[in-house]
């Protein structure tokens, strides 16, 4: 059984379709690459996943349960599933710490000292160990986002959405937020990613779906798919970015 | 006629700042509160709600505070509720200072991006827990000085509340100028304690200002 799987998912805004049946499973430790044109649906379908887009129909299951979009549902998908965001979305009034803290504490009724220790664990993890006590007007853009990815894991989330976590950064910062996603992937982390870092999604993740036009166009292996593109779409896209 | 002297009129300007002082409390805490609820109605309600709260702050804004004094203290009675001045004036004020502070701080919840929404309600926050860890802390450091600068106007608003009889600064002054028929000084007198009760407030604003420094930028 897969961890959450995603049965012909419909979303509009307005008279607008933007996912028209998306049907897809993710396995436990699987990490996905999710690539596609701009407007092809990737972020709608990552929002989907966390509940932050309610669909107008399909089904989302995650660990065998039937999630509706009544609020108590919602929530306790948000709860298996994390979310980092392109423009990392800290809390810009409290420190990385306190970043990291907040929602296992006000969400979870974690105790002040357990949410910490969980915390300072995660904020380790993306090699910030030094930076607790920072604002994130006090950090570089690669620190801000490695603090959103520790503020998302320290919910213990089944499956982390990343939709283009390095979009917004600066090249030599890159790489260091990859880094850690790789070392998520590595330690069997659940992945969904959006992204454009192409020689990336071939070295880490585990399976490539390229959306078009709010379908999934062609999914399969990394090396094969992009070695060799079955569909002219696919072809174009992967051509367009070499 | 009693000689007045300046310190008798000082004294008694006095006397009745504490009423304006007491009424802008009164008007600024209450109105804060039911603001507030009114923020919270605007911000998370539906359609419906969304437009009565609309419709309140039109209302309280489009009309002269004179006038909505004078509904509530000729109004009330009408319907059989005896009113007394006092208990009109901060009615009165309330309403009026809950209106405008709805408004106000709409628009500083409104600044706070889209991102602390959504980041915050992915990592499983309901809307009382954002508004209270989130966004209202991030909104009142932008509301500051708006707030500030109209608690300054509810403070020089409470000069109304003389028309109806209410006895507070000014109309001590007016009481007191019958009596001595000096209204220079008077007024003078009053208008400084105004500003001495204004210009503490504007200090304060500054003060909470550095307080928090880090907001979105
Ligand atoms: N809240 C919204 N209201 C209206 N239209 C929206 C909304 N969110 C997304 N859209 C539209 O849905 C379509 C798909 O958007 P989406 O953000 O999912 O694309 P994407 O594949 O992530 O693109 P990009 O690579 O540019 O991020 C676009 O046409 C977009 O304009
Ligand atoms: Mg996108």
């Amino acid at each position: 059984m897969s961890l959450v799987e995603l049965h012909a998912i419909h979303k509009s805004f307005g008279e607008l379709q933007v996912l028209k049946g998306i049907n897809l499973s993710i396995d436990e430790g699987q990490v996905i690459a999710l690539i596609g044109k701009s407007g092809s649906g990737k972020s709608t379908l990552l929002r989907t996943i966390n509940g932050l887009e309610v669909i107008d129909d399909g089904a989302i299951i995650v660990d065998g349960k039937k999630i509706s979009d009544r609020d108590a549902d919602l929530l306790g998908l948000r709860l298996q599933v994390g979310m980092v965001f392109q423009q990392f979305n800290l809390f810009p009034h409290y420190t990385a710490l306190e970043n990291v803290m907040l929602s296992p504490q006000v969400v979870k009724k974690q105790s002040k000292a357990d949410a910490r220790k969980v915390a300072e664990e995660m904020l380790i993890k993306v090699g910030l160990a030094d930076k607790m006590m920072h604002y994130p007007d006090q950090l570089s853009g690669g620190q801000q986002q490695r603090v959103a990815i520790a503020r998302a894991l320290a919910m213990k989330p089944k499956v982390l959405l990343c939709d283009e976590v390095t979009s917004a950064l600066d090249p030599e910062l890159v790489n260091e937020v990859l880094a850690v996603v790789r070392q998520l992937a590595e330690e069997g982390m659940t992945l969904v990613m959006v992204t454009h870092e192409m020689r990336f999604a071939r070295e880490v993740c585990d399976k490539l779906v390229f959306m078009h036009q709010g379908r999934i166009h062609e999914t399969g292996d990394p090396e094969e798919v992009f070695a060799s593109p079955k569909t002219p779409e696919l072809s174009s896209f992967v051509g367009g970015l070499a | 006629m009693s000689e007045f002297s300046n310190w008798d009129i000082i004294y008694n300007l006095l006397m009745a700042a504490r009423w304006t002082v007491l009424l802008s409390l009164t008007a600024f805490v209450l109105g804060g509160l039911v603001g507030l609820l009114l923020l919270m109605a605007r911000t998370a309600g539906g359609a419906w709600v969304k437009g009565l709260v609309r419709c309140y702050v039109e209302l309280f804004q489009g009309t002269p505070l004179l006038m909505q004094l004078f509904i509530v203290f000729f109004g009330l009675p009408l319907i059989g509720l005896d009113i007394s001045p006092w208990m009109a004036a901060m009615l009165g004020l309330t309403l009026f200072t809950s209106a405008f502070l709805t408004e106000i701080w709409r628009g500083c919840v409104e600044a706070i991006g889209k991102g602390q929404w959504e980041a915050s309600t992915s990592l499983g926050m309901k809307f009382t827990q954002q508004m209270r860890y989130i966004i209202l802390p991030q909104a009142m450091r932008i509301a500051v000085p708006p707030t500030v600068g109209f608690s300054v106007q509810v403070v020089k608003g409470t000069a109304v509340a003389s028309i109806i009889g209410f006895v507070e600064l000014t109309k001590a002054g007016t009481m007191i100028t019958n009596a001595t028929y000096a209204p220079f000084t008077v007024y003078g007198f009053v208008a400084v304690m105004y500003f001495l009760i204004c210009y503490p407030l504007s200090l304060f604003a500054g003060y909470l200002e550095g307080k928090f420094r880090h907001v979105a930028r």
